[in-house]
């Protein structure tokens, strides 16, 4: 009956409750992290770097922030631009007013004073919910960039309205930000916030609060009767997803660009980030990275693919065909698989692992 | 229902019924025009299993929400232990082991199985977010703790091979199953059933009122449930209330209230041999 001894099932219990149970995950987990800390380092161009590698880590780390809050507790935001500025700019003060702060304990408190920021947009999320909710958090997204825009001592009263991120080490004279940095150096210092809070979500998403979040999406009421309490629930989902927003501005600024105005953060960011989960699967982590690296290699491939066709005014027509194909597999996506590339993905393992006998 | 019949009929079965668990006192509860509930009493007792039945729209559902807390009734007392309270409240509820299942299953439809049930530990985890970003010491102990005992509700209630199945795929009487395993996961004080056996085979029926008789007599969990299979009711439960139309038309043992004129008017009618 229920209360009987189990114990020798806990070895097995431990296993199946690890990160990554399925060996072969682990084995993908190691390649792709081996990959992506030295074969990408030692070969990729600066351009790659620059150009691709970095916005695609960043942008995976943003998509994960609002994957949290929609694709895991349900709450659909349109104010991750607002939050990702929220973030890039609580950096910049914090970097200026206090040099000597280390580059770690800059980024960690520009993620939290955004989770903060987050949270009180999440209030009405109690009351709230759906179309409303988003409307309640595309008035963060306005809000925030008016304010960075037109306060002057954010900027710290830069006449152009643009900040440029002060070089940060991590240790002695290694540079991870601004211009001083190596291309090199920003990927990796990037990638490493980025794989730390990628698997510290992955370890949430699966414990309590991961679960507390999805009750709260798939049946509030269940779970308000099962002892979850719904704002404060919510509003933890608000907090670490901001969290993650907010460290995704930072590295946009400090790591990517170098320098950014408000406006780089405009509502255009918010629907990109959202179609990257759409387009990944929403409540999946995968699917935050593989919808990123989808939407930011979409325009470069079809660049690429037109010029090899020899297609004369290819960069318009690379652009148009962007804006369809993105439609589409939005619309798609939506209807036919709402999670996405990851689902996908995950179906090909299944069909991999039974492969060649299908029973 | 043979195989329910065959077991020993609730007065034989060695069990200790205790002091009052749970009372409701003159429960009055509208919806705009709609009279749901009207000055309904009744009690619940530690170990028991106690039925609430009548006919469809009677106010059975809405009685169980007022006693989680889920409704706000205008008028009436709800005592907890012996608390005396205006009404109950969900996260006190909670707190204090009263689960329940719902009509029209309340399950994570995304969640699988073991995620659904692993929700009902809930209350009893205390990890902190941090610890388990890092599943280190308290988030991992934790974690595997209760999977174990999770573990062996799913052993149970013979659903090991759904496990990791997500629970919108599968089938309407296994999702009974997975609600009742859900309620279980928290230990609870005070089960209530909200028609555990509706649209179910004879079979399942079975199975499900095996499990409550089980649950009940191992743990002296109190149950109160809704059902209205009447071969199962006077089977299982130690006392019934009768609803119709809001008011409480009988409240006794079974042998009893089958009896009572004024229910087999309003109730059972000619339907009952
Ligand atoms: N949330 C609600 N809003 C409005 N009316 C409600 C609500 N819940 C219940 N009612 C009404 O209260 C009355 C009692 O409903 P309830 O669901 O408690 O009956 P029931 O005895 O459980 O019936 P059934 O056997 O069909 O489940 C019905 O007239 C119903 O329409
Ligand atoms: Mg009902």
């Amino acid at each position: 009956m229920i209360y009987r001894e189990t114990g020798q099932f806990k070895t097995s219990y431990a296993a199946d409750q690890a990160i990554f149970p399925i060996a072969q995950d682990r084995l993908g987990m190691l390649v792709i992290l081996a990959v992506a800390f030295v074969a990408v380092p030692l070969m990729a161009s600066d351009y790659w770097l620059t150009t691709i590698l970095l916005p695609f880590v960043i942008y995976g780390l943003a998509a994960l922030g609002l994957n949290i809050l929609t694709g895991y507790a349900g709450q659909l935001s349109l104010g991750t631009g607002g939050f990702m500025a929220c973030g890039a700019f609580a950096a910049y003060k914090l970097a200026t007013a206090f040099p000597e702060l280390h580059v770690l304990v800059v980024f960690a408190l520009s993620g939290l004073i955004t989770a903060a920021v987050g949270m009180l947009f999440g209030l009405p999320s109690l009351r709230i919910k759906g179309f409303y909710l988003a409307v309640a958090t595309l008035a963060a997204q306005f809000f925030l960039l008016w304010l960075f825009n037109k306060v002057p001592w954010f900027t710290n009263y830069s006449s152009s309205g643009v900040i440029s991120a002060p070089p940060l080490a991590i240790w002695g004279e290694t540079y991870v930000t601004g211009f001083e940095a190596t291309p090199r150096a920003k990927y990796l210092f990037a990638l490493t916030v980025v794989t730390l809070l990628a698997l510290a979500a992955k370890n949430m998403t699966r414990l309590k609060i991961g679960r507390a979040w999805m009750a709260i999406r798939d049946m509030d009421i269940a779970a308000e009767i099962i002892g979850i309490r719904p704002l404060a629930t919510k509003l933890s989902a608000f907090a670490v997803s901001s969290f993650y927003c907010g460290v995704a501005g930072a590295l946009w600024a400090f790591a990517y660009t170098g320098a950014v105005e408000a406006l780089a953060f405009d509502i255009n960011v918010s629907f990109r980030i959202l179609f990257m989960i759409i387009i990944g699967g929403l409540g999946s982590i995968l699917g935050s990275f593989l919808g990123a690296g989808f939407i930011v290699l979409l325009p470069i491939f079809l660049n690429n693919a037109l010029l090899a066709m020899g297609m004369a005014e290819a960069v318009a027509l690379a652009s148009h065909l962007e804006f369809m194909i993105m439609g589409a597999l939005i619309i798609l996506f939506l209807i036919v698989e709402p999670h996405g590339l990851a689902r996908l993905w995950q179906i090909l393992k299944e069909k991999l692992r039974k492969w060649p006998f299908p029973y | 229902m043979s195989g329910v019949q065959q077991r020993e009929s609730a007065v034989q079965r060695k069990r200790h019924i205790g002091d009052v668990l749970l009372a409701a006192e003159n429960i009055g509860l509208r919806f705009g025009g709609v009279q749901a509930l009207a000055g309904v009493s009744f009690d619940i007792r530690e170990g028991e299993i106690r039925a609430i039945i009548g006919p469809n729209g009677a106010g059975k559902s809405s009685m169980l929400n007022v006693i989680n807390g889920f409704y706000q009734p205008q008028e009436g007392h709800i005592v907890w232990r012996g608390q005396r309270m205006r009404r109950m409240r969900p996260h006190f509820a909670a707190r204090n082991g009263i689960a329940r299942t719902f009509q029209n299953i309340a399950l994570f439809k995304g969640m699988t199985t073991l995620d659904n049930i692993m929700t009902g530990r809930m209350l009893k985890m205390r990890a902190t977010m941090l610890e388990q970003a890092v599943f280190w010491g308290r988030a991992r102990r934790e974690e595997l703790e209760h999977r174990a005992f999770v573990e062996r509700i799913i052993d149970f209630l013979e659903i090991p091979h759904i496990r990791n199945v997500p629970v919108g795929k599968l089938p309407y009487g296994l999702q009974k199953r997975v609600e009742l395993a859900r309620a279980l996961a928290m230990e609870p004080t005070l089960l209530l059933l909200d028609e555990p056996m509706a649209g179910m085979n004879l079979e399942e029926k079975e199975d499900m009122c095996r499990y409550i008789l089980d649950v009940n007599e191992e743990f002296g969990t109190t149950v109160a449930l809704i059902e209205h299979d009447m071969g199962v009711v006077m089977d299982i439960s130690d006392r019934v209330v009768v609803l119709d139309y809001g008011r409480l038309l009988a409240d006794g043992p079974p042998e009893e209230v089958r009896r009572d004129p004024e229910v087999i008017k309003a109730y059972l009618g000619v339907s009952q041999d």
